[in-house]
């Protein structure tokens, strides 16, 4: 099956899942920012590039590992000597060809076992996804975020009854669409 | 809707459940929902699956980009996009 690419919908659906892959790699909220910022332009760069071979989750993903390691080299830590584990073929190799050929490593065998959690982390964001963006925006802010409730209200503008409304709503929905997926 | 002293209705169970899960329901709420789960089904299936929500969040300890920050992000995507086209 040949795979698409929907760039419009890249930070709808995607921009979470990479941000947690880059912050479970990058202890730096503004850094792992950035880079997946520095991903979506490069895959939108890359677009010719690709093949449909890979899901375009798998794609931008291989193009953020590319990213992460990039940016170890920069800095040139022996923290990222340690936590780098992508194997690279070719140092020369053209970016999009490497893009495409990389992304199925069977070597890089402990990325996908910590893929698992990732794994249910995207479930947990497609579902987020399904929801009506209101519910979502507020789900998000108290449960993944960690904002205080006083907060988020000021924010959006809402009371806390209908604060806690969205919630019930969301979190209903987020379970009926885990157990349907997931669990 | 309340009805009366102790016993609290399903949507509020539900409400109390909700907030719990926050950390934010009060002792005498969660004392109350305790007491609706000692009979009501509904509530107990609701808190059980509520709290196995809570219980895979909490294991992937997710992190997130604030949603004004998305819509930045967004933006750069879609003049980059347009400066392609």
């Amino acid at each position: 099956m040949k795979h698409e690419l929907n760039p419009e919908k890249w930070v709808d659906f995607y921009s979470d899942y990479l941000f947690n892959y880059t912050i479970n790699r990058i202890n730096d909220h503004e850094i792992a920012k950035d880079l997946v910022q520095e991903t979506f332009l490069a895959g939108l760069g890359a677009l010719k590039n690709f093949k449909g071979e890979a899901h375009e989750r798998t794609w931008l993903i291989s193009i953020l590992k590319r990213k992460i390691i990039d940016y170890y080299r920069k800095i040139n830590s022996n923290k990222g000597k340690a936590e780098v584990r992508v194997q690279f073929n070719n140092e020369d190799d053209n970016e999009g060809e490497w893009l495409e050929t990389n992304v199925a490593d069977p070597f890089d065998k402990t990325a996908e076992d910590e893929f698992e959690n990732q794994e249910l982390g995207a479930a947990i964001y497609g579902c987020l996804a399904k929801l009506n963006p209101k519910q979502a925006e507020v789900f998000k802010m108290k449960t993944i975020l960690g904002m205080e409730t006083e907060d988020i209200c000021k924010e959006l503008d809402i009371t806390t009854s209908n604060f806690w409304v969205l919630i019930h709503r969301a979190r209903t929905a987020m379970a009926e669409c885990l157990e349907k997926h997931w669990f | 809707m309340k009805k009366g002293f102790l016993f609290i209705s399903c949507e509020e169970a539900k409400h109390i459940c909700d907030k719990a899960q926050y950390g934010e329901a009060t002792l005498w709420e969660k004392f109350e929902l305790k007491l609706r789960l000692s009979w009501c089904h509904i509530t107990r299936s609701y808190v059980k699956k509520n709290q196995k929500l809570s219980e895979v969040l909490r294991k992937t300890n997710l992190k997130g980009i604030h949603p004004k920050d998305l819509e930045i992000l967004k933006l750069s995507i879609q003049e980059e996009l347009k400066k392609q086209h």
